[in-house]
C-alpha cells in the first residue's frame, strides 16, 4: 500500500457521512466495479437459459409471436395503415426496439426489491445492477435484431417496399437513447417502490399501456394532425420513428424532434441517478 | 496518532418504528387530501412537534465514538439488538448514518454473510468470480488467487459443478475462501464462523489470525466468547446502542458474560425464535434467591435454578430448558422434564438441578428457552446472567483437574 497515504494523519480514504454527495464521485466508483458489471451481464445470460430446452431461441419466439399477432389483429382486422411498408416487417421493426425498452424498464424498476438480500449484506455501487441489466438486455436485442435483419433482407431481395438508408448508421444512437430513457425511468420507479410497494404492480401494466401510446403498432402519420404534436412529445416516439425510417424508409422522421427527445432523456436519466443514489443510502432500513 | 485507520465520531443511527404508517401510496394520498381539504390530521401533531429523538424512534446507535489502530483485532460484543450489526452495516456502507462521521484509511472488505450473491445455476468457479467481484475484487485479482481459493476451500473436484448441487457446508467453505483471499487493509466480519464443521472453523480462525498477523486490521463480531477471546486483542461491548466497555478482550468477555453487574429484567429480555408470543419468563432464581450478578454457590452444594414464567395456551409437548455455558462453550442443555408433558395456560415454575460437585469453581453463563416439536416453535435468550462457583477447594474438588467439569472417578481407579 502507498506509504504516503498512511503517514499523513489527516488523510482519510473514505469519509462516511449522513448525507453524501449525490453525483460526482459515483462514476469513478462505477468504473472501478466494471468487472462486476461484466460478470452480472454474463450471469444473467448464462443463468437465464440453463435448463431450458430451447435456450436462446426464446429470444426469437417471443417477438415473432407478438409480431404475428399484431399483423393479424392490427394489420388484417383493424387495417391500421403502415405508411406503405409490408405490415409484418413494420410491426417486427417496432416490436424489436420496443421490446428492448420494455425489458430494461421492467427489470431496472425492481432493482431494489429484487436485490434487497444482497444489498443488505454487502456494499458495491448499487448503480452497477441496473447498468448491468441495461447491458445484458442488449444481448437479446442483438439476437432479435439479427432476426429482423434476416427478414428485412428477404423483403428487400423480393422487391418489397423497404428502403434502408444512411440513418442505419445511427442505430447505436437510437439504442443508447432507449437504454438511457429506460434506465432513467427504471431508476426513478425503483427508488419510489422502496416507499410505495404498490408501484411494482403498476409497472408491467404501465409499460403495456405505454406501448399503445407510442408509435409501435401505428405510424405517427396515421394519427389526426392535431394529435401528432402531442404524440411527438413522447420521447420514445422520435426514436421508434427514426429507427423505422432508417431500416424501412417510411414514416415522419424529424432529426430536430430526436434532438428534443435527447434532451428530455438526459434530464430523466440525471434525475433517475440522483434519486437512486439518495435512496441507496438508506434503503436497507425501509424495505 | 498516525496509525489510526478507523475513526468513528459521534455516530448515531435511528430507525423509524413504523408507528406512523407511510407504507403505501394510498396513505400518502389520503394525507395530502386531508391537508388540501383542511381536515383534521391525526398524524400532523406527531410529525410537526416531535422530531428526532423524541418521536419514538429506535436509536440503534447513539453517539458512538472509538478509534481503531492499524493491526488491531477488535472484538465487538453485545446482545441481540444491541447495535452491533448496525455498526457493521454503517462501517461497510450498507446504510448511511443519521448523525456523525466515520473516517477510514485503506480498502475495506466486509463479510456480513457468506455466499452473498451466489447464483444457484452457475458453477462454483463462475461463482468465485462473481462473489469476488461483489466483494470488490477485479477479475485479474481473482484469477491470480484462484488456485489458493480453490485449494483452501478443498473444492478442486467440484469446482465446475453448479452451486445448487452443493451441500450447505460446501457453499460456506467456498464463500469463506473467496472472502478470506480478499486481502483488504481492513476486514469486517460478522459471525460467519457459526456455520461449517469444526475442522473448517478452526481453519478459518487460523486464516483470520494470519490475516491479522500481516498488519491488517480486523473487526470481528461474534457470540462465541471463546473465538473472540482467542482471536481478538481488544474488545468493546455495545449495549442499547452505546459503548459500555472498551478495553482488553479478557475483561470485555468476562464482563459481558456476567451481564455487566446489572440486575436482570427477565420480562424485557429479547428472544430469538418466535415462541415468546406464547411463553413469557418473569423471574430466575438460584438456590431460592433471585439471580443477581455475582451470585455464588459452593462447589459442594447442589445448584438449583428455578424459572418462573407464564404460558398463554396449552402446548402438548412444551419443553422449557436452560443452557449452561463456560467460556462461551455450551456445557449442557437441561430440560425441566425428561419426558415432555403438556403445559397448560397460566403460571408455571420449572426447576433445574445440577448435582453437587459437578461444576468446578468458575463462572457459568445461562441462556433460557423453550421449544415445542409439535408446533415447530422455539425461543432462546442471549446470555441472561451467570453465577459463580466459589473457589473452595477440597479433596474432591481439586485445582489440578483442568476443565469446567469436576468428574469424580467413582467406580474407576487403578489396578497394578
Amino acid at each position: 500500500m502507498p506509504k504516503k497515504d498512511n503517514t499523513d494523519a489527516n488523510h482519510w480514504d473514505q469519509i462516511i457521512e449522513p448525507h453524501g454527495n449525490a453525483l460526482s464521485p459515483r462514476f469513478a466508483e462505477l468504473w472501478r466495479y466494471r468487472d462486476l458489471i461484466y460478470l452480472f451481464v454474463r450471469r444473467d445470460f448464462v443463468a437465464q437459459y440453463k435448463q431450458t430446452i430451447l435456450g436462446p431461441a426464446w429470444h426469437i419466439i417471443q417477438p415473432l409471436l407478438t409480431t404475428l399477432i399484431f399483423t393479424v389483429i392490427f394489420g388484417k382486422i383493424a387495417k391500421i395503415p403502415t405508411d406503405g411498408a409490408p405490415p409484418f416487417i413494420f410491426y417486427l421493426c417496432g416490436t424489436v426496439i420496443w421490446t428492448y425498452f420494455a425489458n430494461v424498464i421492467t427489470e431496472t424498476s425492481t432493482t431494489f426489491t429484487r436485490n434487497a438480500q444482497v444489498f443488505g449484506k454487502v456494499y458495491f455501487p448499487r448503480l452497477v445492477v441496473p447498468v448491468a441489466t441495461s447491458a445484458s438486455k442488449l444481448i437479446s436485442f442483438a439476437i432479435q435484431f439479427l432476426f429482423f435483419v434476416c427478414f428485412l433482407s428477404y423483403y428487400w431481395a423480393t422487391g418489397s417496399q423497404v428502403s434502408p438508408n444512411a440513418w442505419v448508421l445511427a442505430t447505436p444512437l437510437f439504442l443508447l437513447l432507449m437504454a438511457m430513457l429506460a434506465l432513467g425511468a427504471g431508476l426513478l420507479i425503483t427508488a419510489m417502490t422502496t416507499r410505495y410497494q404498490d408501484l411494482n404492480v403498476l409497472v408491467g401494466f404501465g409499460v403495456q399501456l405505454a406501448m399503445y401510446a407510442s408509435p409501435v403498432i401505428y405510424p405517427i402519420s396515421s394519427l389526426p394532425e392535431k394529435w401528432q404534436f402531442w404524440a411527438n412529445m413522447n420521447p420514445v416516439a422520435p426514436i421508434i420513428e427514426g429507427f423505422r425510417y432508417a431500416y424501412l424508409g417510411v414514416g415522419q422522421f424529424d432529426p430536430f424532434q430526436l434532438l428534443q427527445s435527447m434532451m428530455v432523456i438526459t434530464l430523466v436519466l440525471i434525475a433517475g441517478i440522483i434519486v437512486f443514489n439518495r435512496v441507496e443510502r438508506t434503503f436497507s432500513d425501509t424495505i | 496518532m498516525t496509525n489510526t485507520v478507523i475513526r468513528v465520531e459521534n455516530l448515531s443511527k435511528y430507525y423509524r418504528l413504523g408507528l406512523i404508517g407511510r407504507g403505501t401510496l394510498r396513505e400518502d394520498v389520503n394525507r395530502w387530501a386531508d391537508k388540501l381539504l383542511g381536515r383534521n390530521q391525526p398524524l400532523a401533531e406527531l410529525e410537526g412537534k416531535l422530531t428526532g429523538r423524541e418521536q419514538g424512534e429506535i436509536w440503534a446507535l447513539n453517539d458512538v465514538n472509538f478509534d481503531v489502530k492499524k493491526g488491531e483485532i477488535l472484538g465487538i460484543i453485545g446482545r441481540n439488538g444491541a447495535g452491533k450489526s448496525t455498526l457493521l452495516k454503517l462501517l461497510s456502507k450498507i446504510t448511511a448514518p443519521t448523525e456523525g462521521v466515520i473516517k477510514i484509511k485503506g480498502r475495506v472488505g466486509s463479510l456480513l454473510e457468506v455466499g452473498t450473491g451466489f447464483h444457484e445455476e452457475l458453477t462454483g468457479l463462475e461463482n468465485v468470480y462473481l462473489n469476488g467481484a461483489i466483494l470488490g475484487m477485479s477479475r485479474d485479482e481473482v484469477t491470480s488467487k484462484l488456485d489458493q481459493i480453490v485449494e483452501f476451500a478443498e473444492m478442486k473436484q467440484f469446482i465446475n459443478t453448479p452451486v445448487k448441487r452443493y451441500s450447505s457446508g460446501m457453499r460456506v467453505r467456498l464463500a469463506f475462501s473467496v472472502a478470506a483471499h480478499l486481502e483488504p487493509e481492513i476486514l469486517i466480519i460478522d459471525e460467519v464462523l457459526a456455520v461449517g464443521d469444526i475442522e473448517f472453523q478452526n481453519k478459518c480462525i487460523g486464516k483470520m489470525e494470519s490475516v491479522a498477523g500481516q498488519g491488517r486490521t480486523v473487526l470481528f463480531v461474534s457470540h462465541n466468547m471463546n473465538t473472540v477471546q482467542n482471536l481478538c486483542t481488544r474488545g468493546i461491548i455495545i449495549d442499547r446502542g452505546t459503548i459500555v466497555f472498551d478495553g482488553s478482550i479478557e475483561e470485555a468477555t468476562s464482563q459481558y458474560m456476567s451481564n455487566g453487574g446489572e440486575t436482570l429484567e427477565l420480562s424485557k429480555q429479547e428472544f430469538k425464535g418466535g415462541m415468546d408470543k406464547i411463553i413469557g419468563f418473569q423471574e430466575i432464581r438460584l438456590n431460592g434467591k433471585e439471580l443477581t450478578n455475582g451470585a455464588q454457590t459452593k462447589p459442594s452444594e447442589v445448584v438449583a435454578i428455578e424459572l418462573l414464567g407464564d404460558c398463554k395456551k396449552t402446548i402438548k409437548d412444551a419443553e422449557i430448558f436452560i443452557a449452561i455455558y463456560s467460556d462461551g462453550f455450551r456445557l449442557a442443555t437441561i430440560f425441566d422434564q425428561e419426558k415432555t408433558e403438556a403445559l397448560n395456560p397460566g403460571n408455571f415454575r420449572s426447576t433445574f438441578v445440577i448435582p453437587e460437585k459437578l461444576l468446578k469453581p468458575g463462572r457459568y453463563s445461562i441462556q433460557i428457552g423453550a421449544q415445542s416439536t409439535r408446533l415447530k416453535e422455539w425461543m432462546i435468550s442471549d446470555f441472561i446472567g451467570s453465577f459463580e462457583v466459589a473457589p473452595l477447594w477440597s479433596n474432591e474438588i481439586q485445582e489440578r483437574k483442568v476443565g469446567p467439569l469436576n468428574i469424580l472417578n467413582r467406580g474407576g481407579g487403578r489396578t497394578q
